[in-house]
């Protein structure tokens, strides 16, 4: 008996097993693509008129909002400081239109992200058996290489914004999903016991209690799924995402190196800008547990 | 009024199984299985044994034993945090452990408040909006509720730092807010569990006289959870001793100090400072008929210590006693409240070692 080759399926029936399945998400795709896309065209909408909204306004205006958006959120001359001067030197090396477009972009991803994330992880943290069923899948998420749910994503809506959109939000989702739902398990058991012996309904529970004392770890996830959603822009570019991902797409097919470099350091630069920003945010939720007034 | 509605807490032949399968041992342990057999047999604890008890209306229950003894779980019952394997708990009428979650709710926020050990404050919320959380959870008006708040935060003390969070106080501070939060609930049933024990034993004798103040004015049914017999003997209008998930003894300090159930109460009473607990009506004689009566007068209500100190400062042997209506209880002399101030069981062992 031959110990060395491992025993395989025969090539005829792999092939056959192959075409079936193909096949058959073809004919899924073929029935229903129209009907996904018209689904999803909400998205399509909001991702244009954000980005029409950010690179048709006056450039100074844009920057005004962000900076001001920035200090309410953190609170920090610093980080505002930075953010201008890191904004205007990629305005004045020409990124401004794609650096505008990669921020639409991770706004809607994010957004989706913390709407779809936060009861998934509310959901988790309430029930055993969720938490058993969506750990593996975000395991499955988190590890499956993108380019591998690129291929079905493209096959059903083609090249483009959405495609783009839910390959990120595939990929940035898990750590604001797996935060939500430790942050809530997180909670003091003693304080949930006053909760419910001062006749809290489960909402009133979640509402007063398990969120308020999660929501510094949910900010934390947050947090990543903004830097994961950044790290994404470059692979979201092969299927046409338009941003800061493509002009690196093409440096690497055509070696310039300076090109690279130049839109690689502004993606550094947002990613820079947004985690500082949230996570001045975190700490400022976080206020009561200062010992001093 | 009739005997069904009753507004004390009565709590009836009530068992607590821990354990997947409880249900299927609580015959067995009605029928005498005990609780080293049904844990080695089949790993399930028996935390309460047919327990019964009545907790009057108005007064301070004391719920004392060690840890362990099932004072904790106890308690739960009353406010149904944790359900009974058998057993009642009544009050007005209904059976809290068989309400469905709605009314349980329903009782909890408007009959029944609970103070911590730990305090379980709500890091995120100032001191105000604690206090405020009983109403807002009953969905009184957010003014009325702040209105609420400021007054039991004023009453327990605390005026001035209503704007703190809870991390910012003193334990001793952070659990007057734990006491304004379950006062400003506005129930008829205050349940403290350990409330003063994670305290500093100044501040804790503090927080017992704060506490016996309110109740002066307040008069709640207050279930007071303890292991310290001090502020079992301090607080009780009652006292239940538990031991192992069993009720030992229920009675007023008096009877737990002079008549101990049995040897456990005995040997837990023992160091007792028993001066400072008794009052000289228990240990008065009656007077006879022909009796000439003393002219120095005491209050029936002084404890022997003080009784004590007043008359050997006097120079007098016997003193009469009467009551607050000034009716004579009967008279007391000083070899008499020796006596009852020593623990016979100590003077026992020490006429053993000087015979």
């Amino acid at each position: 008996m031959d110990l060395i080759s491992f025993p395989e399926m025969s090539r005829g029936s792999l092939r056959a097993m192959r075409q079936t399945i193909d096949g058959a998400f073809r004919d899924f795709t073929r029935a229903w693509g129209e009907t996904l896309e018209a689904i999803f065209s909400p998205l399509q909408s909001l991702l244009t008129f954000l980005e029409n909204l950010l690179i048709h306004s006056p450039w100074i205006l844009v920057l005004a909002a962000i900076s001001l958006g920035i200090w309410l959120l953190s609170r920090s001359w610093r980080i505002v400081v930075g953010a201008v001067v890191a904004l205007v030197a990629i305005g004045y090396f020409g990124m401004w239109e794609d650096t505008m477009r990669t921020i639409a972009m991770v706004a809607v991803c994010t957004l989706i992200a913390v709407v779809v994330g936060i009861p998934i992880g509310i959901l988790m943290a309430q029930s055993k058996r969720t938490n058993a069923v969506v750990t593996p899948v975000l395991d499955m998420m988190q590890t499956m290489p993108s380019f591998v749910y690129l291929i079905p994503v493209v096959m059903i809506f083609g090249l483009g914004k959405v495609p783009g959109v839910i390959a990120v939000v595939i990929y940035a989702i898990p750590p604001v999903i797996r935060l939500t739902n430790l942050g809530i398990r997180q909670v003091a058991p003693d304080v949930l016991e006053a909760a419910d012996a001062f006749g809290s309904s489960d909402w009133q529970k979640l509402r007063d209690v398990q969120l308020p004392l999660a929501l510094p770890t949910i900010m934390a996830g947050v947090n990543q799924t903004i830097m994961m959603s950044l790290a994404m822009v470059v692979v979201a570019s092969m299927i046409g995402v338009r941003g800061l991902g493509q002009p690196v797409l093409q440096a690497i097919n055509q070696q310039y190196f300076t090109m690279g470099v130049m839109n690689g350091l502004a993606i550094v630069a947002i990613a820079i800008i947004m985690d500082r920003t949230t996570q001045a945010y975190g700490h400022r939720l976080q206020k009561h547990s200062e010992v001093r007034k | 009024m009739n005997a069904n509605d009753s507004h004390d807490i009565e709590i009836r032949h009530l068992y607590k199984i821990f354990g997947s399968e409880s249900r299927n041992y609580i015959k067995s342990v009605k029928d005498g299985m005990t609780k080293a057999e049904l844990n080695d047999l089949h790993n399930h604890v028996l935390a309460l044994h047919d327990i019964n008890l009545t907790i009057p209306r108005g007064r301070i229950t004391v719920i004392m034993g060690l840890s362990g003894s099932g004072k904790s779980t106890l308690v739960r019952h009353l406010n149904g945090l944790i359900r009974p394997t058998a057993g009642e708990v009544l009050f007005d009428g209904k059976d809290v452990a068989t309400m469905s979650p709605a009314q349980l709710r329903e009782f909890r926020r408007m009959k029944i408040a609970m103070v911590f050990q730990k305090f379980a404050l709500l890091p995120h919320r100032t001191v105000l909006q604690n206090a405020a959380y009983g109403p807002s959870l009953r969905g009184v008006s957010a003014s009325e509720a702040e209105r609420l708040a400021r007054h039991w935060i004023d009453r327990v003390g605390l005026a001035g730092y209503e704007d703190y969070y809870p991390r910012q106080l003193s334990g001793g501070m952070q659990q007057r807010v734990g006491l304004a939060r379950a006062l400003a609930n506005d129930a008829e049933i205050l349940l403290m569990d350990e409330a003063f024990s994670a305290l500093d034993p100044l501040i804790r004798v503090d927080m017992q006289s704060i506490l016996l103040e309110l109740q002066q004015e307040l008069q709640k049914t207050i279930v007071f959870i303890t292991h310290d017999l001090d502020e079992a003997l301090r607080l009780g209008d009652q006292i239940a001793i538990l031991r192992d998930g069993a009720m030992q003894q229920v009675g007023s300090r008096e009877d737990i100090v002079l008549r101990p159930a049995n040897s456990y109460v005995a040997d837990f009473v023992r160091e007792v400072n028993r001066g400072r607990i008794l009052e000289v009506r228990s240990v008065a004689t009656p007077v006879a008929a022909n009796d000439d009566l003393p002219d120095f007068e005491v209050k029936a209500r002084s404890k022997l210590d003080v009784v004590a100190r007043r008359m050997t400062s006097e120079g007098v042997a016997r003193a009469l006693v009467r009551d607050r209506q000034g009716t004579v209880v009967g008279t007391i002399d000083l070899p008499a409240i020796l006596d009852a101030m020593v623990n016979p069981a100590d003077a026992a062992s020490d006429a053993e070692d000087a015979a």
